[in-house]
């Protein structure tokens, strides 16, 4: 849907957008999965397998939903940039702080890897979901 | 008409109500978030088990008890509540919940997860280990519906509040969210219950 700066846009609630939540919620479970099943191998070396799967599925939903982001119009970008940067920036911290707790475990090598690549996507993920959420029921600017 | 920061009610006869939350982060607040966050981290540095035990239980009741309170008796009156009183108890409560539930989470299942370690309940050996290991899948539906619905709406409820004109149906639906969603995650505390005390009863 594209508009011009002048137009009126539709209700919030009745514009239609891609199902960036969604994908991004979807992602955020399969890094939860991958999550636990590492961590149900503490403090075991677990296999790598099926987690190293889940943590490119979410990856890839990951990337799917900030394409369709990308191209969502009309959104409330300023709405969307602000919130996405101070939720990035608490659950950075939150992830930080369980990768902080699995180097003091002494995890290392592959393991480690596959568990910061997953936190990452968990970082991503949750800011993502929120500042679509904030920005979709948002009016853009230029918008009444 | 009643509104709220000009929330359409529709109910005659009674006096507007204009109530927007000043700030969807109440900023007061991060001292003490961060006061905790940083006692956490210093109880798994240090694997100082007085700390952790008290970060995992301090919290983990916090969270559990908020959680049931929440979902299975506040969550049903709001969604009996006029738009208007739905959208004030909105506007005061919810800015609270965005620092309190993620820091008691925070503490709760980082210092939980120290704890199991050094109390060596992680190891396949250990009679706690498969009960853990069912904690975990239950904290993270939990936590995949509190990320990926709950705070989302939360949040969307706090900026759409703050607006000069808000949209009271996107009030409306973004609140049915969290009351749904609310009750979900208190049922699932009620598992999370019997899950840690058959742990602690090893």
């Amino acid at each position: 849907m594209s508009a011009g700066p002048a137009a009126t846009a539709p209700p919030a609630i009745s514009r239609r957008f891609p199902p960036v939540a969604e994908l991004a919620t979807v992602s955020l479970a399969l890094v939860v999965v991958g999550g636990i099943l590492m961590a149900s191998y503490a403090p075991r070396r677990p296999p790598l397998g099926v987690p190293t799967a889940l943590a490119v599925a979410g990856a890839v939903l990951l990337l799917a939903g900030g394409y369709l982001t990308a191209r969502a119009r009309p959104l409330a970008w300023d709405r969307f940039f602000l919130v996405f940067r101070w939720a990035l920036l608490a659950y950075v911290i939150s992830a930080g702080m369980i990768a902080f707790a699995f180097v003091k475990d002494h995890v290392r090598g592959a393991p480690l890897a596959l568990v910061l690549v997953l936190l990452v996507i968990y970082a991503l993920d949750v800011p993502l979901v929120i500042a679509f959420t904030v920005a979709r029921y948002s009016s853009p600017a230029g918008h009444a | 008409m009643t509104d709220v920061g000009n929330v359409q009610a529709g109910a005659v006869g009674t006096p507007p109500v204009t109530v927007r939350p000043p700030q969807v982060v109440p900023l007061k607040g991060l001292p003490i978030v961060a006061a905790v966050v940083a006692f956490v981290i210093a109880a798994i540095a240090g694997n100082w088990l007085w700390a952790l035990t008290f970060c995992h239980v301090a919290g983990g009741a916090l969270w559990t008890a908020i959680d049931l309170f929440v979902g299975l008796v506040v969550g049903p009156i709001i969604a009996r509540l006029s738009l208007p009183a739905r959208a004030e108890f909105a506007a005061r409560f919810m800015p609270k919940m965005v620092l309190l539930m993620p820091t008691l989470v925070l503490m709760t299942l980082a210092a939980g997860f120290q704890l199991a370690l050094t109390l060596g309940n992680l190891s396949t050996a250990s009679p706690n280990h498969g009960w853990l290991v069912a904690s975990y899948c239950v904290v993270g539906v939990m936590a995949v519906i509190a990320l990926g619905v709950l705070e989302p709406a939360n949040i969307a409820v706090l900026f759409e509040m703050r607006k000069p004109e808000p949209d009271g149906a996107v009030i409306a639906r973004l609140m049915r969210r969290f009351v749904v969603t609310a009750g979900v995650t208190g049922v699932m505390q009620v598992a999370t219950l019997i899950i840690m005390t058959r742990v602690a009863t090893q």
